[in-house]
């Protein structure tokens, strides 16, 4: 009970401290907007476009390997804990797991999904798909 | 009373002790770098240039709090201070000495690592909201990056918590009384502290900041006192990340001779200043680079870490 009560007020404090820290300084500094101070920076270059652009689809993978991979670890957490309770049983459930998950990691190597740069859209992993270390 | 008094003593005392660090981290870290790097560092405001980190604050708390025109104003404001607040906040559960912690949670590594995995938002959204694309590039890299990284630190703490069998880091450093996990979990320990770098995005991983290709990358348009949130929070994460190690790997409190929270100190000064060995002496890798280390390398390790340390504490078991 005390230990919920210290984290609550823990975060309280924390939150306070931030909010005031941001608010409290509009009482010194000053406020003198402008025009040029107000674009966009670009390195003093005019801006082109949107500011918000469409990126790169590849940040999606990336995304994704790590839901996968994330909610392996919440399944393995709990799994952790009471590991000493039942050895046995959970060494063979792990086994059989990171197993399962293996073929997964294994197919998401062998199409590469795991490199940064692909030679070809549809992730066809042939042998003349190198990374640019391979090249050297 | 005493049920608010003394959570209330222990809470002003771990936020100002953790702030005035973060605060003197910046000036330790610019003498050691001058010193690794055969220069001065900064040497003129106070004995040996302690008071730097007072006159920058002075001098942020003065700036104009400049909002760029086109951003999204709320998120803008409020990304600086969701990294600063989940970072501190982590810090409720990390044991100082035995019993010294603002909350002695039975998940305190779940509440750290939740903690630490919301610090993404704050880059995300930060980037995004200022409607800038040296932003938008380095939040995205952030992100990319932050998130890889996650599932290797959140793996190697795995082996740990197998060992000590509790998710309690006050039980954790107990359990490493005969022995410190650094011996038997050494996968786990470079695992989990290259993580933890790239989880702070300190050089060599400094990818979503890279100055020479994206100016600043996501804190771009960030100026005054919300720049410095960012910037303190990037501070108090190495601390965080040092105190973490200390208490997962290195004994935590545990020595002999001095008193316990002194131990805990010398340790996590230790762990920072190696920080500060790595950023003096590593170049910084490309993005594929960062990534294949991370998938190709790190979650094997991590994986095969913890399926060894599985199998030997299974035998121990019999």
């Amino acid at each position: 009970m005390t230990d919920v009560l210290g984290i609550v007020m823990f975060v309280v404090g924390g939150v306070l401290f931030v909010l005031v820290s941001l608010t409290v300084g509009r009482l010194f500094r000053p406020r003198r907007p402008g025009q040029l101070k107000g674009e966009i920076y670009e390195c003093g270059e005019p801006t082109v476009g949107k500011g918000q652009v469409q990126f790169d689809l590849r940040f999606y993978v990336v995304a994704m390997l790590f839901v996968i991979f994330d909610v392996e670890i919440a399944l393995l957490y709990p799994w952790a804990q009471v590991f000493r309770q039942f050895p046995k049983a959970a060494f063979w459930d792990l086994a059989f797991f990171v197993g399962l998950l293996l073929v997964g990691y294994a197919f998401a190597w062998r199409y590469g999904y795991l490199d940064w740069t692909r030679p070809r859209a549809g992730g066809q992993a042939d042998d003349d798909a190198q990374t640019p270390e391979q090249e050297r | 009373m005493n049920a608010i008094l003394g959570p209330l003593i222990t809470i002003v005392c771990v936020l100002g002790a953790v702030l005035t660090l973060a605060a003197l981290l910046i000036w330790v870290e610019r003498r050691l770098l001058g010193l690794w790097q055969d220069r001065y560092g900064p040497n003129r405001v106070g004995p040996f240039g302690l008071l730097q980190s007072v006159a920058d604050m002075v001098k942020i708390f003065f700036k104009e709090d400049w909002l760029p025109p086109l951003a999204d104003r709320a998120v803008f404001i409020i990304a600086p201070g969701i990294v600063m607040a989940v970072t501190l906040l982590s810090f409720a559960v990390v044991p100082w000495g035995p019993g010294l912690a603002v909350a002695d949670l039975n998940v305190g590594l779940l509440f750290v690592l939740a903690m630490s995995s919301l610090s993404v938002y704050s880059v995300a959204l930060g980037g995004w909201a200022s409607n800038n694309k040296y932003s938008l590039l380095g939040s995205l890299r952030a992100v990319g990056q932050m998130i890889s990284y996650e599932v290797f630190m959140g793996l190697s703490l795995l082996g740990v918590v197998l060992q000590a069998g509790s998710f309690n880091l006050s039980d954790i450093v107990e359990a490493q009384r005969g022995l410190w996990f650094c011996l038997p979990q050494c996968v786990g320990l470079g695992v989990f502290f290259v993580a933890a770098l790239a989880e702070t995005k300190r050089i060599p991983f400094d990818l979503p900041e890279g100055e020479n290709e994206l100016v600043a990358g996501f804190h771009t348009e960030y100026s005054g006192f919300k720049f410095a949130m960012f910037f303190v929070a990037e501070y108090i994460g190495v601390t965080l990340v040092s105190a973490l190690t200390v208490v997962m790997f290195l004994g935590g409190w545990l020595g002999p001779w001095l008193h316990p929270v002194a131990w805990f100190a010398i340790k996590t000064l230790a762990v920072i200043a190696f920080i500060v060995l790595i950023r003096a002496s590593l170049p910084r890798p490309r993005y594929d680079q960062l990534l294949a280390l991370g998938w190709k390398l790190l979650l094997p390790l991590a994986l095969a870490n913890l399926l060894v340390t599985g199998a030997i504490v299974l035998a121990q078991g019999e």
